[in-house]
């Protein structure tokens, strides 16, 4: 029987800010990565690290935020060895993503044996004192935890920061047209190993946020797909901030909606329903990809080249 | 290579083994070994198999620009539709079942790959996320099927089919006796000559480069580049297939949820440490397979963790990547050119 009254609308809205969060930072921090011209295809493999390292610094030291911080450097410091391989070793940059990911993917259940089926200190929640309080808006909104708000306030700074900011022009620059860029005098190398490492430290956020808040525990490979999900978001938004956010909101909706109707018992298997995020990816993926000009116009022009200066 | 060993032992040795032990249990024991090394050299050849076929089809794609991440799930597919095929003909003992079988897994692994193949040519739909994506469905519809309608009505509700050595006729038995080689050990060496044949003597090898390289010269020179798509899509995800259907009726022996467990990944790594060339990628596999089976001997002789190989794989793969400016580019340690670079500079 299938029980749908037991999906409360509003804790449903709630928890959909919980669960697209993780995806959220690491498409934002992809967007940004993607923006200086790199294509990282390593975020599952920093999303896991994330998630490790956060789960442990927290575990250790019983504060949730100092194990996010944690979480965070891990990223950042596993998406270094990325923009060294490409940056200053010129690797190719799909193939260095992969194998970040299947290096981030062993590194990671390596770290966490010991921290299996431990429950991590709970993540404090923001108590706005009249927010909180409003029936509906209050619960869906105001009841969460810091992260989350960072997650929220990412997107519109990010807008701000590509549209209006020197720096962020800048970064759209080297993005464009890494020769140009560099004859003006920019570094083009070190933008990009600095988004590199923004996009990891955001990546590494998001996993973090996976094993300390949405889980929350620490299971072998836990990320199961959602790093590239993220990816396939940052096309879906078409490198839009705001679109980021809106992607996210779908996937995390779509995600838990399948977890709803596992819980109220509909008469389909469980592995047919866990297979749906993936399929409307594709989905999506299609439907965005066949307005082909318009779409194709969005992508930085110098995604995934190597830079090599001469001269 | 040698880079990777350092940076292995300094990782063992940050984890309170000793180094040099543990590199002997994972890179000669499986070789040299008396105790263990006839058991496990044969056993060598047996892991390399699944990972040499995926990685030469992959390799193709990988020399052309197309980014096929997905042979994992066409594996899968491949293990399932072979299978399928196997037990709803239960328990016919005629000998054309496993050829039929592997046609079956080889169309499973191909419709699998095509599906990224197809949506990329018409409407443009990135290969990596696509193929990638597909690896979860495939997963999901494994299990999905293992404990529906593939469950063995034998099997005590167990996640699992019936066991395909149990007949004959679905037996991907060795065909050396003692050893576990079995059929796609002989496939895969003869895979490899057929490859660099292709590469070096064919046209399609070249076409294949030449897309990769200069895609605009390539279409100049009339290969059209859907085509290039759908063929090295096709010619991985078919023998990704195949692979998974040998592996399922040879050494797993039946579909169980945790019969995947990544030789579709490790591949791309074969394939790049193989340089996309099929000699490179026969050692590669090889290499790679005796990382496993060392992997598995440290487990029981020293302690170490599974994750603990999975992890020297991926450096593996970084310091190849991080190599191969040595490989592309002569260094120079120059400081007039330097100097002039700096001038030439507007400040």
């Amino acid at each position: 029987m299938i029980d749908l009254s037991s999906i409360s609308l509003v804790t449903l809205f709630a928890s959909i800010l919980v669960a697209s969060t993780p995806i959220l930072l690491a498409a934002t921090g992809e967007m940004i990565v993607e923006k200086s011209g790199v294509l990282n295809l390593g975020v599952e493999g920093m999303m896991i690290i994330g998630a490790v390292c956060g789960f442990i610094g927290a575990v250790k030291t019983g504060s949730p935020l100092v194990g996010a911080i944690v979480g965070m450097t891990g990223g950042a410091i596993l998406s270094l060895v990325f923009a060294v391989i490409t940056q200053y070793l010129l690797g190719n940059q799909v193939a260095s993503g992969l194998a970040l990911t299947l290096f981030g993917l062993g590194l990671a259940s390596l770290l966490g044996t010991e921290f299996t089926g431990i429950r991590p200190p709970p993540m404090p929640k923001l108590d706005i004192p009249i927010l909180s309080d409003l029936p509906v808006i209050g619960e869906i909104l105001f009841i969460h935890d810091p992260i989350l708000y960072v997650g929220l306030i990412l997107p519109p700074v990010l807008w701000w920061f590509f549209r209006a900011s020197r720096t962020g022009l800048i970064v759209r620059a080297v993005g464009e047209n890494h020769e140009a860029a560099h004859a003006i005098g920019y570094n083009v190398r070190m933008i990009r190993v600095t988004a590199i490492m923004v996009g990891g430290g955001c990546a590494g956020l998001g996993g973090a946020y996976l094993s300390l808040v949405r889980v929350p525990q620490w299971t072998e490979g836990m990320t199961a797909g959602a790093g590239w999900i993220a990816l396939a978001i940052v096309v879906f938004a078409s490198w839009k901030p705001w679109r980021v956010l809106l992607g996210a909101w779908l996937f995390g909706g779509l995600s838990l909606l399948q977890l709803n109707l596992q819980a109220a018992g509909v008469a389909i298997g469980v592995e047919y329903l866990s297979m749906s995020p993936y399929i409307a990816t594709i989905l999506v993926l299609i439907l965005l990809s066949s307005r082909r000009y318009r779409h194709q116009a969005q992508a930085p022009s110098c995604l995934g080249k190597s830079f090599h200066p001469t001269l | 290579m040698i880079l990777t060993v350092i940076a292995g032992g300094t990782l063992f040795t940050l984890m309170g083994k000793n180094p040099l032990e543990a590199i002997r249990v994972i890179f000669l024991d499986p070789i040299f070994n008396d105790t263990v090394a006839s058991y496990t050299r044969p056993q060598i050849l047996v892991k390399a198999a699944p990972l040499v076929m995926i990685a030469l089809g992959l390799s193709y794609g990988f020399r052309a620009n197309i980014w096929n991440i997905g042979a994992e799930g066409q594996y899968i597919i491949g293990a399932l539709a072979g299978a399928s095929v196997g037990l709803a003909l239960y328990p016919s003992e005629a000998f054309w079942l496993l050829p039929l079988m592997g046609l079956a897994g080889i169309v499973g692994g191909l419709v699998w790959a095509l599906i990224p193949a197809l949506l990329k040519i018409y409407f443009r739909t990135n290969e990596i996320l696509v193929s990638l994506m597909l690896v979860y469905v495939a997963i999901n519809l494994l299990s999905g099927l293992v404990t529906g309608i593939l469950r063995s009505p034998i099997g005590f509700n167990f996640p699992e089919s019936r066991s395909f050595h149990a007949l004959a006729s679905t037996h991907n038995d060795e065909l050396i006796a003692g050893t576990g080689m079995h059929f796609g050990v002989f496939f895969m060496l003869g895979l490899v000559i057929f490859c660099y044949w292709i590469l070096k003597r064919h046209i399609f090898g070249f076409q294949v480069t030449l897309s990769g390289q200069a895609p605009r010269a390539a279409k100049f020179a009339g290969i059209n580049p859907n085509l290039m798509i759908v063929l090295c899509l096709g010619i991985s995800g078919s023998l990704a297939g195949l692979a998974g259907l040998l592996e399922v009726t040879g050494p797993a022996g039946k579909l169980t949820t945790t019969f995947p467990v990544g030789y579709g990944f490790t591949a791309i790594i074969v394939a790049f440490l193989g340089r996309l060339h099929p000699l490179g990628i026969l050692l590669a596999g090889l290499l790679m397979a005796i990382t496993y089976i060392g992997g598995e001997l440290a487990q029981f002789m020293i302690g170490l963790p599974a994750a603990a190989i999975l992890v020297f794989q991926g450096m593996l793969l970084f310091f190849l990547l991080a190599t191969d400016i040595l490989v592309n580019f002569r260094m120079r340690w120059n400081t007039q050119s330097k100097n002039r670079s700096r001038i030439a500079r507007p400040s």
